[in-house]
């Protein structure tokens, strides 16, 4: 479900980077960006125009937002946070974990719930889905959210970070698929329906 | 294999999600009302929840100005009067004392200049000086009834007209502009007199003005009535 929102999220916000392909005021000088003038192919941009396009993002966006805080809330409540946090003692724990995975260490560290480096890898997006949101909200409404604005850098400085969030995420998500693939295509559909019966029962 | 359906099951969303991107859908008859009922519920929170009346845009300094303003209009070729010495803005319907004011006296009246950051929709921004009146200062000349909730701003660019809420009239930045960066308002930015705000998206500020008209009604505009957000807030 949460797919699906975010697929139209992104199409939709490729369809307003249509109306002004370029971050910078105008007349430049405009952030580095190798998609600077260029509108992404049709079939990729939701809404038909921008009126379109703002509708969808606008619409999805509440979804979006009260699934993240539902979300966040039951990590903080639930106490899992303690699990998915990454934290400053997990730094050696990880470069363990990386040796292990480089093959430069035989057997593999003892972990809890998450290997650290996993830890790293989701508190790495959930601050990713944070920043997207806020970035979100400082080119939404730069006059009234003036402070995060330029906590940003100023509006076209909040439209460069907002798109860049978009990429490092996808980026993320399919590294990510991939990898579940290739190691334990079970754990796929765990993250869906919520149950593990795959060939590593410690992660249950 | 029930890892494989599952994950079928994944990619048949992102077909679906990018087969609707790819007709460029807007919604259609089904999805398209439901999309421009969200977006009234986000014009109601755009207004009672993140805007301020006390809030005041940023101002910028002089130095600061962009070197140049694009400039819209909807008519073939730019809205020109035929006679400007005889041009009055209207200001009507629910006041007490309906006014009709030439620039003349529009420019006797309370001054203010700002230099101030212009958001356009698409996603552009530049920074220009504007010189005008308070709306404020005119509501306050034609004594609004107590049934006033919104204004409607009319124009003589080929119909373009815009509705506001009163509330956000009343700003204390919103200016009918007649200058622009220290000199007379030009003609492709809305001559002789228009609508500015920095808390209100470029479309929302009406050029070319003819008349000011308060109802009880909301009242559409040219582009809200395609399906832009009315609210128009930033």
């Amino acid at each position: 479900m949460s797919f699906v929102l975010l697929a139209g999220m992104i199409l939709s916000g490729l369809q307003i980077y249509a109306a002004y392909a370029r971050f910078g005021e105008r007349g430049g000088p405009f952030y580095v960006n190798p998609f600077e003038d260029r509108a992404f192919p049709a079939w990729s941009r939701l809404g038909g125009w921008l009126a379109g396009g703002l509708n969808w993002h606008f619409a999805l966006m509440w979804p979006l937002i009260i699934g993240g805080l539902l979300y966040l809330s039951y990590l903080a409540l639930s106490g899992e946070w303690r699990s998915l946090l990454f934290r400053p003692r997990d730094v050696r724990g990880a470069i363990e974990m990386q040796k292990y995975y480089l093959r430069l260490r035989k057997e593999h560290p003892p972990q809890g719930k998450h290997n650290p480096l996993q830890k790293l890898a989701y508190t790495f997006i959930i601050l990713l889905g944070v920043l997207s949101v806020l970035t979100g909200f400082a080119i939404y409404k730069p006059t009234q959210f003036a402070w995060l604005t330029t906590l940003f850098g100023g509006f076209q400085a909040a439209r460069y970070w907002h798109f860049w969030t978009v990429w490092i995420f996808t980026a993320f998500l399919f590294v990510h698929v991939v990898l579940v693939f290739i190691v334990d295509p079970a754990s796929l559909r765990a993250m869906i329906t919520g149950w593990y019966r795959g060939r590593f029962p410690s992660h249950d | 294999m029930i890892d494989r359906r599952a994950f079928l099951r994944v990619a048949a969303g992102a077909g679906t999600a990018s087969l609707v991107a790819s007709c460029g859908w807007d919604g259609g008859n089904t999805v398209r009302p439901l999309l421009l009922d969200v977006s009234r519920l986000n014009d109601w929170v755009g207004e009672k929840i993140f805007f301020s009346r006390s809030r005041l845009a940023r101002e910028y300094g002089v130095s600061e100005r962009s070197a140049q303003l694009p400039s819209y209009f909807i008519s073939r070729t730019t809205p020109m009067l035929k006679d400007p010495t005889t041009w009055k803005l209207e200001v009507a319907g629910l006041v007490r004392r309906p006014q009709s004011l030439s620039l003349d006296e529009l420019r006797a009246m309370q001054r203010t200049t700002y230099t101030v950051k212009h958001h356009c929709v698409e996603g552009w921004s530049a920074i220009a000086t504007w010189h005008g009146v308070p709306v404020s200062a005119i509501a306050e000349r034609c004594e609004l009834l107590p049934e006033a909730r919104y204004v409607r701003f009319d124009s003589f660019d080929s119909g373009y007209s815009n509705g506001w809420d009163l509330a956000s009239a009343m700003h204390a930045q919103t200016i009918l502009a007649y200058g622009m960066n220290d000199n007379t308002l030009a003609p492709a930015h809305g001559a002789p007199l228009r609508l500015y705000s920095p808390t209100k998206l470029g479309y929302k500020m009406t050029k070319y003005l003819v008349s000011m008209t308060f109802t009880a009604e909301r009242p559409g505009g040219y582009w809200e009535d395609q399906g832009y957000p009315w609210f128009g807030g930033v």
